[in-house]
């Protein structure tokens, strides 16, 4: 592999610097670098961030290869500037058995477009009875570290304190998608003056908070860490944030559609915009981009989950649920937090690259941007305008949020271990 | 008037104050010897029914038929539907036949206003029940209803006190009549143990109350919604019994009402649970007045949403001779 010089990039946002790619590392970092025969891509003032690590995403392989494959989900990766995702356990079969997430990891390896981390089911089948075999998982080749029934809600507690503590031998962690069943049965979008008009089921907030607030507590009673899937309210914000003052080892996600979307387009009854959990109200949005903010929430994960057209295409009761993130998340980001002043590039790195890598306890990913590092890196230019245009997404699913709306910035480079995955907004 | 029906909350006050108009003209239709008008004649109303519901049904039928339209019935029971078609793939079908006008029943809350916006017909979409949405042509009779009883059969609902009772939270009565109601200059109070009001209605324009007997003194007209024996299990609330006494209507209570208030009820009712059958049988329940006034208000709307440019009573004998 040969060497690449990427000139004149703000490195996570600060002074404009040159850094030279040589082989799989970063060779050099400084001012006015010349280096023979490499590649020269003129940053001119973009940000160069380290590639963005996300720790919960849907590649829907095996089983959904109608919606995405982890082929094509790691382009769609790779396009929104991601080095290395987590792909959930909720497929078909379920992955929650080492032969399952070894042919996730095998099928990302293949990919070479992304690097693909499988998550183990917590219980078998997601079914919240029986705990998956957490070890063999871990010991698995794919060494799997993060854990979740993404989905459905480890709710039973026995299996929830058991999961958190059993982890542990391993340095393991839970990821739980906090959504109390009973509460939300037949639940349609969030509970409150929109629903009431619209007569589709509520989805209370207290739903996902009550699981939160006991989560919190048995990871505090057993001296385990836990991490929260997708917070979408500003109670969720609350408990976290009592948690962390407490000492409590809880790390928190949010994703880019709930720092930007509220339940007031559900009035379009178009399903889109159903998701889990639901999108809120405006006050919870601006709790959540507060919390990401000031470090409440720790990191932005996309929950990236293809459907096919007809699971949209169809009336609301009758539709999936989820929304594809991978190739907007960035944008939404630089909408919500950085041209808002909320955070600054560094921080962007931070949430979107250091603390996931970090809580999924990746090696080779979320490094700094300094020599000797991996050679994992995204260049962004932030003064970029356009509309979404799904037609021209990597993934294979076009189930996004955003068609036609305007967002800032674009992934013009992404380098996997100093090889280009996408040059000039384009799959290398 | 818009293309389609949807919602209550579409329409304006002269709207729903037209259509109410032109139902209190095609109520008069019904006292001819020949009960019909040649409107719609060459037009195709589907009525496409997720859901099971008989009244509604042959209700919106004997009123596309009073106005000589084409009507197909389709079912979703034993047609391609239970095969696992989609509702797409259902209405490009309905489509693909010309219909001019679908009535659709469907058992999701949005589905008319996915059938009406997405593209998938060209079509007018009435909306005859979503889910625990709307029901707007069920508001429009009830109002129609009120409205005789109440103010003399014209106008609006201006300064009437209108209770309506039991499960507010699954009703799409409710919604519609909350929101047609209010554009009429009613003032609206509903009743319900909290467990069936939803979270949010206090955006509503109306007032919320959890003593039926405290209001029944202050109100001309008590609406009793049907509430399902389901619920129970549920833990909406107790018991049937428990339910009964403290917001069933009976004869005590109807007693407690002015003497001009009248009893409604949209059908079909659950006799001993929400209302006795004394209330029921009593002159002052206008349940079987308002299915009459049922087939007025959906010949009204199917009128003029289909064909309103045209005055009512035209006759048009071309097409006859052929």
């Amino acid at each position: 592999m040969g060497k690449t010089l990427i000139r004149g990039a703000k490195v996570l946002g600060g002074e404009a610097q040159d850094v030279l790619i040589d082989g799989e590392t970063i060779a050099e970092v400084g001012q006015n670098l010349q280096a023979e025969g490499a590649e020269v891509i003129e940053a001119d003032g973009r940000i160069l961030l380290p590639g963005l690590v996300d720790l919960h995403t849907h590649l829907r392989e095996p089983g959904r290869e109608d919606s995405e494959t982890v082929l094509t989900g790691t382009k769609a990766a790779a396009v929104g500037g991601y080095t290395s995702v987590h792909a959930m356990a909720n497929t078909f079969p379920v992955a929650d058995t080492a032969g399952v997430v070894e042919q996730v990891w095998r099928l990302g390896k293949e990919s070479g477009y992304c690097d693909v981390q499988p998550v183990g089911a917590v219980t078998v089948g997601l079914e919240g009875k029986k705990l998956a075999e957490l070890g063999a998982m871990h010991d698995s080749a794919a060494n799997v570290r993060v854990f979740s029934d993404d989905g459905k809600c480890v709710d039973d507690a026995v299996i929830m304190r058991r999961a958190l503590e059993y982890v542990k031998a391993f340095d393991g962690v839970v990821a739980q998608h906090a959504q109390e069943p009973r509460l939300t049965e037949g639940a349609q979008m969030n509970e409150g003056i929109v629903s009431a008009e619209l007569g589709l089921g509520g989805w209370p907030a207290v739903a996902e908070e009550s699981i939160i607030a006991r989560d919190v507590l048995l990871a505090d009673h057993v001296g385990s860490r836990v991490h929260i899937c997708h917070l979408s309210t500003a109670g969720s914000v609350e408990i976290i944030r009592w948690a962390k003052s407490r000492g409590i080892d809880v790390t928190a996600e949010v994703t880019p559609h709930h720092l930007l979307l509220t339940d007031e387009l559900v009035r379009t009854y178009n399903p889109v915009y159903k998701v889990n959990p639901p999108l809120r109200t405006e006050r919870d949005v601006m709790a959540l981009r507060e919390a990401l903010a000031d470090g409440t929430i720790d990191v932005v994960a996309t929950d990236h989950a293809p459907h096919p057209h007809e699971d949209k295409d169809c009336e609301w009761g009758a539709a999936a649920m989820g929304m594809v993130g991978l190739e907007t998340a960035l944008s939404v980001i630089q909408h919500t937090m950085v041209d808002t002043g909320l955070l600054d590039w560094a921080q962007v790195a931070d949430r979107m690259s250091f603390r996931p890598a970090v809580i999924g306890r990746l090696e080779g990913h979320g490094r700094p941007v300094s020599v000797g590092e991996p050679a994992n890196l995204t260049l962004v230019d932030s003064a970029y305008r356009g509309a979404v245009d799904p037609a021209g997404f990597a993934s294979r699913s076009r189930n996004t949020p955003y068609e036609g709306r305007e967002l800032p910035g674009r992934v013009t480079h992404t380098f996997l271990r100093g090889r280009a995955t996408v040059v000039d907004g384009k799959l290398a | 008037m818009k293309r389609h029906l949807i919602s209550a909350a579409d329409l304006s006050r002269d709207d729903a104050v037209l259509i109410l108009d032109t139902a209190e003209e095609m109520a008069r239709v019904a006292d001819r010897p020949i009960k019909k008008l040649p409107t719609l004649r060459g037009r195709t109303v589907v009525n496409l029914f997720f859901e099971d519901s008989t009244r509604t049904r042959i209700s919106f039928e004997a009123a596309a038929k009073r106005l000589s339209a084409d009507v197909i019935n389709f079912s979703a029971k034993g047609s391609s539907v239970s095969k696992g078609e989609s509702l797409k793939d259902t209405a490009l079908t309905l489509e693909a036949m010309g219909a001019d006008a679908v009535v659709i029943r469907h058992h999701d809350s949005g589905a008319p206003h996915r059938l009406a916006t997405s593209g998938w017909i060209g079509g007018s979409v009435i909306n005859a029940g979503d889910g625990t949405h709307e029901h707007p042509t069920q508001a429009l009779l009830d109002a129609f209803t009120m409205r005789r009883r109440l103010a003399g059969g014209e106008g609006d609902l201006n300064g009437c006190r209108i209770t309506i009772v039991g499960d507010i939270l699954h009703s799409r009565v409710a919604r519609s009549n909350v929101h047609l109601l209010t554009t009429l200059g009613a003032e609206v109070t509903l009743v319900a143990p909290p467990t069936l009001v939803p979270v949010g209605v206090g955006n509503w324009p109306c007032e919320v109350s959890y003593d039926l007997d405290a209001v029944l003194a202050k109100s001309d007209a008590v609406m009793m919604l049907r509430v399902q024996r389901e619920r129970m299990n549920a833990a909406f609330f107790p018991t049937e019994r428990e339910y009964a006494r403290r917001y069933g209507l009976d004869g005590d209570r109807m007693a407690r009402m002015p003497e001009h208030a009248v009893v409604m009820h949209p059908g079909p009712m659950n006799r001993g649970m929400e209302i006795t059958a004394e209330v029921a049988d009593s002159p002052r329940c206008t349940a079987v007045e308002q299915v009459t006034n049922g087939v007025s208000i959906r010949m009204a709307v199917m009128y003029l949403l289909l064909g309103g440019n045209e005055p009512a009573l035209t006759t048009s004998s071309t097409e006859e001779n052929k």
